[in-house]
C-alpha cells in the first residue's frame, strides 16, 4: 500500500538565481524546472494551490512541513491541472490517508510531469526569499545532477530562465473556449466572467446564488461580454504582471463605461486598479497564505482571507480618488502591511478585491463579496 | 475605539489547587491576564488559594488574596475591594462556577459588579449539554454543518431496542439518567449485552430512563482554539489532532499541532462550525475550545462540546503557536479589538490573523499510576494524567520522539531492541488505551504487525501510523548499518531518534554515540516560534531544535545563565519548581545576566516566551541540554547552568553536566552527591554530630528481620532505587515485613530494601534555608500537622510551627547549619528532621529548591528562590540583606510573635481514580507522597488558618451536624479531648461499638451505628456507609490500621470521598480541625491580601 518516495533517495538541487543552493530529493517528476520561487504559509489545501492558475510559472514552497498527507482527488482541484512550475517540500507523505482520498500526491507529480524536491530547510529557503525577495529558481534532479554537480552552468540556467515581472501569461492559462456554469437552483442573473486564470471555485460561488456564468476567454473583447446580456462582469485572477494586462484593461474600461455592476478578484483588482488610473509594483515577495487579516474599511471588520498575489495596486490609502470613472476609494486593506486589498466605485456599481473571497484553499470569511456583487446586480435591476 | 474607560479595577479568580484536569496551565493564563491588566493601568485584585503559583506572587497583581475560592470569601474579598469588574474565564471550571453561583445569589448585583469575558448565558450555552445541543442544532440550520451525537431517550426495554436502529446499529452507549457518577453507563455491541446493561440500567435510574447514544469510539478526534472580540471578529488560533481516536480524554490523548489528515475543504468546514457556535453561544469577549469528532469512513462531524473560557487545550495551543490566548482574551475583556492588539512576536503585525505553522507539535500525557496501584489504568473520557510535555520538531516523526523521551519516564522512549512479544498477543493488548499504549504499538510493529492490522485493532490514524513504521524503518537501517555515517545519523536525528536510542540500537555507550556525532559534524539547528512561518522576522527567541539547515540562535554581548526547569509535572514534582525557576529568571534578568529558560512543559509560566530573554523549548535529558549550552556557547559567553531550582530533573544531570564541562553554578554536583547517597549523607552527619534514626539495608527477609527486630517496630522500608516515595510502606510486624519482601521482585544485592526506625509519634519538620558558604539564612520553619510517616508532600503543615519554642528553633538553625555546611551548599536546602522523645533526628537533606519554596516565601514575605539564584552566581547573604531582596535583619526563624500564621494542606486526586471494578481508591495517607497540589490559608491565628486552608481544599470544615469517629486502637487516646470539643460545639457524635464504648467511659455520648460489615440491622438500622451515601454525616474521622480494601475503614473512606464529606484520617487533623471549626464558630473570618500581610511583617521587621 506504500507509495514511498523516501525509498528512492535519487538526489535533487535547488538553485536560486542569487546563488544559494539547497540541496534534497527528487520528488514528484524527475528533470528540470525554472520559475520564479514563492512560497505560500497554508498549512491545509496544496490540491488547490498545485491547481490554481495564478500559480503558472512560479515554483511554490510550502512553508507547511508535511505535504500530501490526505491524498489527491478529483473534488478539490481549482482547474483541470497542476499549473506551478516546481514543487518545494520538506516531509512528503508515504502513506495518504482520508476517505476521499483517490490516490498519492506523488503520483499525481509524476504523472503530470511536475518536478518537485523534498527535504530541503523550507524555513530557510522562506525566510532567503523574504529577506531577498522573489527571484528566479531551477530545480535539477536525475541526469542533470547526476555524478558531480556543476553548480556554476545550473546557476547560468536559472539566471537564462525569464523574469516575472513584465510576464503576460493570462492567455497561457485561461480557457480557449467560453463555457456555462448553470445557476444552482433558480437562475436570477447572467454574469459574462472574463477568465484571466479563473479558478473553478469562483463561478461555483456565483452559481450558488443562482448566477449563470458565462466563462469567456481572456482575448474576449467588450462584444463578445455583452454578447451574453449580462446583469454583472467579473474578471478572474491570473498569473503575471498586471503591467502588461492591456488587452483586459481597456475592456474593463469599455464596461465602465455601461455603468454594468463589475466585480473583480485578485488580477481583476489590479485590472480595476489600472482602468482607474492606478498604477501596480510588484511586492517584495507577496502575499501567499490562508491566514491574511483584510480590513473592511466600510465596517471595520476583520476578515481572515486567502491570498495569493505577487503584485498589488498602488493607491492612496486616506483618500477618496477622482477617476475618470467617478469617485474611488481603497475599500480593503491588509492590516499586515497596508497593502490595497481592495476598491470601490462610489458613483457607479463597481469593485474587486486583491484576494481570493471564493477561498479555495482557505477561510470562508469573505464569501459575503459574492452576495455584495449580487446585491449590486439587485440594484441596477430595481 | 480601544479600552473601555468605565472599569477602574477588576478581578480575577485563580484556580485553586492544582488538580487532575485543572493544572499550571491557568497559572500561566492567570499570570499573563494580571500582567496584561495591571500594564493597562487597572488595579488587579486576585484570589487563589494555591501559594505554587506565579499568579499569587505579591508583584504580579495589586492585591493577591490567597484564600479560598469559595462564594462565601469571594464576597467578602468584594466586600472589601469593590472592584468594578470580575474576569471569571481565566481560572478553569472553579473561576466559572464560583462566578455563575455568585450571579445566582446576587452578589454581583449587590456590589455592582460587571462580569466580562463572558457573560452568564453563555456560560451557561457552552456548559449545559442540553442547551449546548440546541446551539449546535442551531448552527446546522444556519450553516448546513455541524450536529451532536445522535440519541434516543427510552423508558422501557422495547424503546431501546428500537432505538438502536433510529441510530443506526451497534455499538451503542448507554446512560441512565440520574444515577450518581454514571453509574450504569456502558457500551453495548449486541443485543445481548444492550439488554443486559440497559436493564440494570432502567432498574438503577430513579426515573427508569436511559439514554441511548450512537458511539463514536474510534473517530477520529480535533480541537480548534477561538477567539472573538467585541467587534464579532473571530480568530482560529490553533487546529489540534489527537492522535488518539476518540474514547480517550484529550488530556489524556497524544495530540498534534496542526491537524494532520484533515484537507481543506474539511478544515474550512470545522472552522466555519466552529465560529458559528462562538457566535450562537454568545462568547462576546476571549476564547472558547471546541471539540470535533470525524467519522474516519464518511467524514460525519460530530460536535463534543466546547468550553467557553481558557482551557489546557488554549495553554498547549498558545505555547504550540506563539499567539498567548490568555493575554489576549485579557486585552479583549477590557474594550480592545483583535486588530487593536500587536502581534507579540513580529510586533507590527497585529493579531487578528490565523498563525500558521512551519513545525509540528506534540504533547504527550504524563501519568502516576504507580502511584495508584488499584486504580484501573484504562484510559477513558475521565482525565487521569497528571501532566504533560509538549515538543517541537520540523516534522511529526522529530516532535514525537522528542515528546516521548520529554516524559522522563523509564520506557517512554521507543526501544527497538531485545526480543518482543507475540504479535497477535500485542495487538490485542494495544486496543485498551493505557499509558504506554504507543509502545506497545511499537513492539506490535516489530513483531511483525501490518498497518492494517495496526489501524484495525487501533483506530489509530493510518497516516499516524506510517509515521510509526517510518520510524521503525529507520531503527532497521541503524541496526543494519555496516557503520554509522553522516546521511544515516543525519536521517535518524531528522526523525528524532536520541543518542541513547541510537546507541541501544548500535550496543555503544550514549556518550560514544555522540562523539561520532559530533565529530561528523551532525548538531542540530534551532529554529523560532514565530507565528507566521517566517513571513514576518521575529523579534522574539522561542526556539526548538531540529536537525535542520539553517540555526537562528542570534549572538549576544551579554552573559547568559541558563535555567533548567523540571519537565512535566508529576506527583512529587509540580508547579511549585516551575515557580522557582521563574524566580530566578526575573532575579537573574534584573542583575544584568541574560536568562535563557529550558523546559519542555506547556503548561507552565516557565515557558511563557515573556518570562526569560529566550526560550528553549526542549526535553531535559543530557544530549538536549548539551546541544543548547553548546548552541548558546557560539551565540555568547556563558555564566552558568543553573540545576538546583528545577526539582530532581536537573539536578540528576548536574554531574554529566560538569563532566562534559558545562559550567554548573551553585551547590556543585559533589555537594548534590553529599546529601543524596546514603552513606556520604552519614558522614556529614556524623561529623556535624547529628543523629539519624537507626537503619539497614537488607537483600533478604531474614536479614530486614534482623534490622527489624534491633532497631525495633514499627520500621520504615522502602526499595533503595526510586524517589518520590514510591514503594515506600510502615510496616509494623515481622508477618507484613515478610508479605512487603515477599512482593518487591526487584530486591537485589545491587538494589537492597531499606530498612528506617519508623518514630512513631514524632513531629515532623521541613526546613528551607539558604546558605552562601558562610552564612545561614533560615528561610522558614513548617511544622507538619500529620505525624512522622506521611509523605511531607501530603502532610499539612504550619509556618511558623505551632508546638515549637525558642530552643527548639536554635536547635534546628544548628543542624541547618551544620549540614549545609557539610555539604557545601550554595543556594537552597531543604531538610526535613523529626523530633522524637526531645531527639531531633534527620531524616534527609535535600541540596536544592523544595516543594515548599514558594509556601515558605509567601508566608514570609521573602523571595526565597530569587536569592538562591543569586547566591548561586556568587552573591553572599550579606549582599542580598544590603541590596534589600533579603531582610536586613532577622530571618525566618525570628518571625515576630504578631506574624501570622499558614497552613500549607495537601490536595488529593482520589475522586479521579476507580479500580478495574468501578470503586473508588483508598484515600488513606502514607510515606508514599500522592497529592496533586496544595492550598495555603493564612490568619492571624493557627484555627482561622487551618479552617481556611480546609476550605481551600476540600470544601468547608462543618460547624455544627453529624460527626462520626472510627479511630485505630493506637489513636483512642489522643481522641477523647478534640472529640468532647466536637460535642461542646454541637456536633451528635456518630461511632462503631468499639470506639463508643471508649468514648463512653470518657463520658462522651456516642451514638452507636453498624459497621459495613455488619449489614443493615433487623429493624433496618443503616450501616455507617449507607448514612454517608444518604447526606447525614457531616464530618468523618477514620484512622487506619494497614490498607486494603478488606476493611471496613476502605468503605469509608472512598463513601466520603463520593459524597465530598470531609474525612480525617489522622488524630493530628482531628484536633487542628476541631481548632479551625472552634474558629469558625467564633466571631467572623476575615479576608487580608499578602500585601497587607507583607506590609505588617516588614513594619514588624523594622
Amino acid at each position: 500500500m506504500t507509495t514511498s518516495t523516501r525509498g528512492a533517495k535519487t538526489p535533487a538541487v535547488l538553485v536560486l538565481e542569487d546563488g544559494r543552493i539547497f540541496r534534497g530529493r527528487a520528488y514528484g517528476a524527475v528533470g528540470e524546472t525554472f520559475g520564479e520561487a514563492v512560497f505560500s504559509t497554508g498549512m491545509t489545501g496544496y490540491q488547490e494551490t498545485l491547481t490554481d492558475p495564478s500559480y503558472h510559472r512560479q515554483v511554490v514552497v510550502m512553508t507547511a512541513p508535511h505535504v500530501g498527507n490526505t491524498g489527491v482527488n478529483d473534488e478539490d482541484p481549482e482547474s483541470g491541472q497542476i499549473w506551478v512550475a516546481g514543487y518545494v517540500v520538506r516531509d512528503p507523505a508515504r502513506v495518504p490517508s482520508n476517505w476521499r482520498s483517490q490516490r498519492s500526491l506523488d503520483d499525481e507529480l509524476v504523472q503530470q510531469g511536475v518536478v518537485g524536491i523534498s527535504g530541503v530547510d523550507t524555513r530557510a529557503l522562506t525566510r532567503h526569499l523574504r529577506e531577498r525577495g522573489a527571484m528566479r529558481v531551477g530545480i535539477f534532479s536525475g541526469e542533470a545532477v547526476a555524478g558531480s554537480i556543476d553548480e556554476a552552468s545550473l546557476l547560468a540556467k536559472v539566471q537564462d530562465a525569464p523574469q516575472m515581472k513584465g510576464a503576460n501569461l493570462s492567455a497561457e492559462v485561461a480557457t480557449k473556449e467560453a463555457y456555462v456554469v448553470p445557476a444552482i437552483g433558480t437562475k436570477k442573473f447572467t454574469v459574462a466572467a472574463v477568465d484571466l486564470g479563473i479558478k473553478g471555485m469562483t463561478p461555483h460561488r456565483m452559481a450558488e446564488r443562482g448566477i449563470e456564468v458565462h466563462v469567456l476567454p481572456a482575448t474576449a473583447t467588450v462584444e463578445d461580454i455583452y454578447a451574453v446580456n449580462p446583469d454583472g462582469v467579473f474578471f478572474s485572477n491570473g498569473p503575471g504582471d498586471p503591467a502588461t494586462a492591456d488587452h483586459p484593461v481597456s475592456v474593463m474600461q469599455g464596461v465602465l463605461e455601461r455603468k454594468t455592476p463589475l466585480f473583480g478578484i485578485c488580477f481583476g483588482n489590479q485590472i480595476l486598479g489600472r482602468s482607474l488610473g492606478f498604477g501596480t509594483f510588484k511586492l517584495k515577495y507577496g502575499h501567499r497564505g490562508i491566514n491574511q487579516p483584510v480590513q473592511d474599511r466600510t465596517t471595520g471588520k476583520v476578515e481572515v482571507t486567502a491570498h495569493n498575489h505577487g503584485f498589488a495596486v498602488d493607491a492612496p490609502l486616506d483618500k477618496v480618488s477622482e477617476t475618470p470613472y467617478g469617485r474611488a476609494e481603497v475599500s480593503h486593506v491588509c492590516l499586515n502591511d497596508q497593502v490595497v486589498e481592495g476598491l470601490r466605485l462610489l458613483d457607479q456599481p463597481a469593485f474587486s478585491v486583491q484576494y481570493h473571497p471564493e477561498a479555495a484553499a482557505g477561510p470562508h470569511d469573505a464569501a459575503y463579496l459574492f452576495d455584495r456583487f449580487v446585491t449590486l446586480m439587485e440594484a441596477e435591476r430595481a | 475605539m480601544p479600552k473601555r474607560t468605565d472599569i477602574q479595577s477588576v478581578l480575577v479568580i485563580g484556580s485553586g489547587p492544582i488538580v487532575i484536569g485543572q493544572a499550571a496551565e491557568f497559572d500561566y493564563s492567570g499570570t499573563q491576564a494580571c500582567r496584561i491588566l495591571r500594564a493597562e493601568g487597572l488595579r488587579v485584585i486576585l484570589v487563589n488559594s494555591n501559594p505554587a503559583t506565579i499568579m499569587t506572587d505579591p508583584e504580579i497583581a495589586d492585591a493577591t488574596y490567597v484564600e479560598p475560592i469559595t462564594p462565601e470569601f469571594v464576597e467578602k474579598i468584594i466586600a472589601k475591594e469593590r472592584p468594578d469588574a470580575l474576569l471569571p474565564t481565566l481560572g478553569g471550571q472553579t473561576a466559572l462556577n464560583t462566578a455563575i453561583s455568585m450571579h445566582e445569589q446576587g452578589v454581583l448585583e449587590k456590589y455592582g459588579v460587571e462580569l466580562i469575558g463572558a457573560n452568564v448565558e453563555a456560560i451557561n450555552k457552552g456548559e449545559d449539554r442540553d442547551l449546548f445541543k440546541e446551539v449546535v442544532e442551531a448552527v446546522n440550520a444556519k450553516i448546513g454543518h455541524g450536529e451532536s451525537a445522535r440519541s434516543v431517550i427510552c423508558h422501557t426495554m422495547d424503546d431501546v431496542i428500537a432505538g438502536v436502529d433510529t441510530l443506526g446499529g451497534y455499538p451503542v452507549v448507554v446512560r441512565p439518567s440520574f444515577t450518581m457518577g454514571g453509574a450504569g453507563s456502558g457500551f453495548a455491541h449486541d443485543e445481548e449485552e444492550l439488554r443486559r446493561i440497559a436493564g440494570q440500567g432502567l432498574t438503577l435510574s430513579p426515573t427508569t430512563e436511559v439514554l441511548l447514544e450512537e458511539s463514536i469510539l474510534g473517530w477520529k478526534e480535533y480541537e480548534l482554539e477561538l477567539m472573538r472580540d467585541k467587534n464579532d471578529n473571530v480568530v482560529v488560533v490553533c487546529s489540534i489532532e489527537n492522535f488518539d481516536p476518540m474514547g480517550v480524554h484529550t488530556g489524556d490523548s497524544i495530540t498534534v499541532a496542526p491537524a494532520m489528515t484533515l484537507t481543506d475543504r474539511e478544515y474550512q468546514r470545522l472552522r466555519d462550525v466552529g465560529i458559528a457556535i462562538i457566535r450562537e453561544v454568545g462568547v462576546d469577549t476571549g476564547g472558547c475550545n471546541i471539540q470535533f469528532a470525524i467519522d474516519p469512513v464518511d467524514g460525519r462531524v460530530i460536535v463534543i462540546e466546547m468550553n467557553p473560557r481558557v482551557s489546557r487545550s488554549s495553554a498547549l495551543a498558545s505555547k504550540a503557536t506563539g499567539f498567548p490566548i490568555a493575554k489576549i482574551a485579557a486585552k479583549l475583556a477590557v474594550g480592545y479589538t483583535l486588530d487593536e492588539i500587536p502581534n507579540d512576536i513580529t510586533e507590527k503585525t497585529p493579531a487578528s490573523f490565523e498563525p500558521t505553522l512551519d513545525y509540528v507539535v506534540v504533547k504527550a500525557p504524563r501519568f502516576a499510576f504507580e502511584k495508584f496501584p488499584s486504580a484501573d489504568s484504562t484510559l477513558t473520557t475521565t482525565m487521569k494524567s497528571v501532566g504533560e510535555a509538549m515538543a517541537i520538531g520540523r516534522n511529526f516523526t522529530e516532535a514525537f520522539q522528542k515528546a516521548l523521551r520529554s516524559l522522563e519516564k523509564k520506557g517512554s522512549q521507543f526501544t527497538f531492541v531485545g526480543e518482543t512479544g507475540d504479535k497477535t498477543a500485542l495487538l490485542e493488548e494495544s486496543v485498551r488505551p493505557t499509558d504506554g499504549r504507543i509502545n506497545t504499538v511499537m513492539e506490535a510493529i516489530r513483531a511483525g504487525a501490518t498497518q492494517e492490522e495496526i489501524f484495525e485493532y487501533t483506530k489509530i490514524d493510518p497516516w499516524f501510523v506510517d509515521q510509526l513504521f517510518l520510524i521503525k524503518e529507520i531503527a532497521d537501517e541503524l541496526a543494519a548499518a555496516e557503520r554509522l555515517d553522516t546521511d544515516l545519523l543525519a536521517e535518524a536525528k531528522r526523525h528524532g531518534f536520541s543518542d541513547h536510542q541510537i546507541a541501544e540500537i548500535r550496543g555503544l555507550r550514549e556518550d560514544v554515540v555522540r562523539e561520532v556525532r559530533h565529530a561528523l559534524g551532525v548538531r542540530p539547528v534551532y529554529k523560532t516560534v514565530d507565528t507566521c512561518a517566517a513571513e514576518f522576522a521575529a523579534k522574539t527567541p522561542y526556539f526548538y531544535s531540529s536537525y535542520d539547515e539553517e540555526n537562528e540562535v542570534a549572538k549576544r554581548d551579554k552573559p547568559a545563565v541558563i535555567i533548567l526547569g523540571s519537565g512535566p509535572n508529576r506527583i512529587g514534582q509540580g508547579i511549585e519548581f516551575d515557580y522557582s525557576c521563574v524566580h530566578a529568571s526575573f532575579a537573574l534578568s534584573d542583575a544584568g545576566y541574560e536568562t535563557v529558560m529550558v523546559n519542555c512543559n506547556p503548561e507552565t509560566v516557565s515557558t511563557d516566551y515573556d518570562t526569560s530573554d529566550r526560550l528553549y523549548f526542549e526535553p531535559l535529558t543530557l544530549e538536549d541540554v548539551l546541544e543548547i549550552v553548546h548552541a548558546e556557547s557560539l551565540a555568547g559567553p556563558i555564566a552558568g547552568v543553573v540545576v538546583q531550582l528545577g526539582g530532581q530533573t536537573p539536578l540528576g544531570l548536574a554531574q554529566a553536566l560538569k563532566d562534559n564541562g558545562v559550567p554548573v553554578v551553585g551547590t556543585s554536583p559533589e555537594a548534590i552527591h553529599a546529601a543524596e547517597d546514603r552513606g556520604a549523607f552519614g558522614r556529614v552527619l556524623a561529623e556535624a554530630g547529628l543523629p539519624a534514626p537507626k537503619h539497614g539495608t537488607a537483600t533478604t527477609f531474614a536479614e530486614a528481620k534482623t534490622i527489624a527486630d534491633e532497631i525495633g517496630y514499627p520500621v520504615l522500608v522502602r526499595p533503595s532505587y526510586v524517589l518520590g516515595g514510591r514503594g515506600m510502606e510502615i510496616v509494623y510486624d515481622e508477618t507484613r515485613l515478610s508479605s512487603y519482601i515477599e512482593e518487591s521482585t526487584e530486591i537485589s544485592p545491587s538494589r537492597p530494601v531499606l530498612v528506617d526506625r519508623f518514630l512513631d509519634d514524632a513531629i515532623e519538620i521541613d526546613v528551607d534555608a539558604l546558605y552562601d558558604g558562610t552564612e545561614l539564612y533560615l528561610g522558614g520553619v513548617m511544622e507538619h500537622i500529620e505525624e512522622a510517616g506521611i509523605h511531607s508532600g501530603d502532610s499539612a503543615c504550619a509556618l511558623p510551627p505551632i508546638t515549637l519554642g525558642g530552643f527548639d528553633i536554635k536547635r534546628l538553625r544548628a543542624s541547618t547549619e551544620g549540614i549545609a555546611k557539610g555539604v557545601g551548599v550554595r543556594g537552597l536546602i531543604n531538610i526535613q528532621f523529626a523530633m522524637a522523645g526531645d531527639i531531633l533526628y534527620v531524616l534527609e537533606a535535600n541540596p536544592r529548591a523544595s516543594r515548599t519554596v514558594p509556601f515558605t516565601s509567601k508566608a514570609t514575605a521573602v523571595p526565597l528562590a530569587k536569592a538562591a539564584a543569586r547566591i548561586s552566581l556568587g552573591a553572599t547573604i550579606a549582599e542580598l540583606r544590603a541590596e534589600g531582596l533579603l531582610p536586613r535583619e532577622g530571618d525566618g526563624g525570628t518571625l515576630p510573635m504578631d506574624a501570622p500564621i499558614s497552613v500549607k494542606e495537601a490536595v488529593m486526586p482520589w475522586s479521579r481514580f476507580r479500580d478495574i471494578h468501578g470503586r473508588g481508591v483508598d484515600t488513606v495517607l502514607g510515606p508514599e507522597m500522592r497529592s496533586t497540589g496544595e492550598v495555603m490559608g493564612i490568619d492571624s491565628v493557627f484555627g482561622t488558618a487551618y479552617a481556611k486552608s480546609q476550605a481551600g481544599a476540600y470544601g468547608p470544615l462543618p460547624t455544627k451536624g453529624r460527626a462520626f469517629i472510627s479511630v485505630a486502637n493506637r489513636d483512642k487516646r489522643s481522641m477523647i479531648f478534640p472529640a468532647r470539643e466536637l460535642v461542646a460545639h454541637g456536633f451528635e457524635l456518630l461511632a462503631t461499638s468499639g470506639t463508643a464504648e471508649v468514648l463512653k467511659r470518657n463520658g462522651i455520648n456516642a451514638t452507636v451505628v453498624r459497621k459495613q460489615s455488619e449489614g443493615e440491622g433487623p429493624n433496618g438500622e443503616k450501616t455507617i456507609v449507607q448514612l454517608i451515601h444518604e447526606g447525614d454525616v457531616d464530618l468523618i474521622v477514620n484512622t487506619p490500621y494497614g490498607t486494603g480494601g478488606r476493611l471496613d475503614g476502605y468503605d469509608i473512606r472512598t463513601a466520603a470521598v463520593a459524597r465530598s464529606v470531609p474525612c480525617l484520617t489522622t488524630v493530628q487533623a482531628l484536633a487542628a480541625a476541631v481548632q479551625g471549626i472552634d474558629a469558625l464558630n467564633h466571631g467572623d473570618v476575615g479576608v487580608r491580601s499578602l500585601q497587607e500581610h507583607a506590609e505588617h511583617l516588614t513594619a514588624a521587621r523594622d
